[in-house]
């Protein structure tokens, strides 16, 4: 048992996982699926609901990258760091997309007044 | 290796990053994989506030907080304010087609190998950190948002720049929140109409929609709900 933990460990240290510090391509990468997931959300959801979910991850994911380009810590030797103006920008992203998801739910709200549903396929009465 | 030196050359950091990492990835996938709309919220919770672990990891300390406080304290309640307003049987868990999950499936497969291939693609992206610890930025942040930049220049930029703070972006945005805030409150109201109930009136002008065939079953089994 005990020699059985030691190789799993082993071979997660021969894969450089827990052993090295973090860089900035981790933190891209866990940005690269938010995004992913997010536009994958937007896309198929057909709650009206689903679809603001979507958006929610896609501004999260843009955000997990603003924060690790600012990192001091993340810096790896040579590189630059976009210092304060990241962090920065990811506070405003922060507060648009507060601003956005007020104004999509009164608009999601509105139309589940008018319509009697969130169904996204049923909103096709623009459609000529 | 004995126990103690395994511990040793453990990276904390990067323990927790992996932790943190995987929860907000895995719960962003489970809000795509999720049918009901009340799962999703959830998930969608967990999975922010994951990354705001991520945020603090990173030394972002200020953005990891307001995105605690703003995002999952503010945005997601409202979100989830609009799950239980909505949340009719019907709504709950509205499926989509086979056809189209395979189609997102290929889409998303193809989008994430692009993004992969580019976080991958510069060397200096990939270099381990240096693990320099800074100051806290709560206080750069605020300075630099009332126009004054206390914080040393970043990496690579000359210390004798001239360096520009965000008042003019601060009033921007919080006039647009201003402006949005209202906007969202006077579509929302509640409107005084000669009918009683909005819902049963446009639950009868669907019903002819629906027998010309352009609505789906779960519409017809809504209309009957509605006229019965």
């Amino acid at each position: 048992m005990t020699f059985g933990i030691d190789a799993c460990v082993s071979a997660v240290f021969a894969a450089g996982l827990l052993g090295e510090p973090v860089s900035v391509t981790h933190y891209l990468v866990v940005g690269a699926i938010l995004f992913t997931a997010g536009i994958v959300c937007m896309a198929v959801k057909r709650n009206a609901l689903g679809v603001l979910m979507g958006i929610e991850l896609v501004l999260n994911g843009a955000n997990v990258n603003f924060v690790a380009f600012a990192s001091p810590y993340l810096r790896g030797e040579g590189a630059v760091s976009l210092g304060l103006d990241g962090q920065v920008i990811a506070l405003f992203v922060i507060l648009l997309a507060a601003a956005e998801a007020a104004v999509a739910l009164a608009i999601t709200l509105n139309f589940y007044n008018n319509h009697a549903t969130v169904d996204i396929d049923r909103a096709d009465d623009l459609k000529g | 290796m004995t126990g103690l030196a395994l511990l040793a050359a453990i990276n904390f950091h990067t323990l927790l990053f992996l932790l943190f990492a995987g929860l907000a990835c895995g719960f962003a996938i489970g809000v795509v994989l999720a049918d009901n709309v009340v799962r999703m919220a959830l998930y969608l919770v967990l999975s922010l506030g994951a990354t705001a672990g991520l945020f603090f990891l990173a030394g972002a300390e200020f953005i990891g907080a307001m995105q605690l406080m703003i995002y999952v304290g503010g945005t997601l309640v409202l979100l989830v304010f609009g799950v239980m307003l909505t949340a009719q049987a019907p709504f709950v868990s509205i499926k989509t087609s086979t056809g189209d999950r395979v189609l997102a499936g290929i889409v998303a497969a193809s989008l994430l190998a692009l993004l992969l291939q580019a976080a991958f693609s510069v060397d200096d992206w990939r270099r381990p950190a240096l693990g320099e610890v800074a100051q806290p930025s709560a206080t750069p942040l605020g300075m630099a948002l009332l126009g004054a930049r206390v914080d040393d220049p970043a990496a690579g930029v000359p210390a004798t720049a001239a360096r520009s703070g965000y008042l003019l972006p601060f009033e921007i945005v919080s006039v647009h929140l201003l402006v949005v805030l209202v906007g969202a409150a006077y579509l929302a109201r509640a409107k005084r109409r000669r009918t009683p109930r909005a819902i049963e009136v446009a639950a009868s002008v669907v019903e002819p929609r629906v027998a010309r065939g352009a609505a789906t079953g779960s519409a017809s089994a809504l209309v009957g709900g509605g006229s019965r």
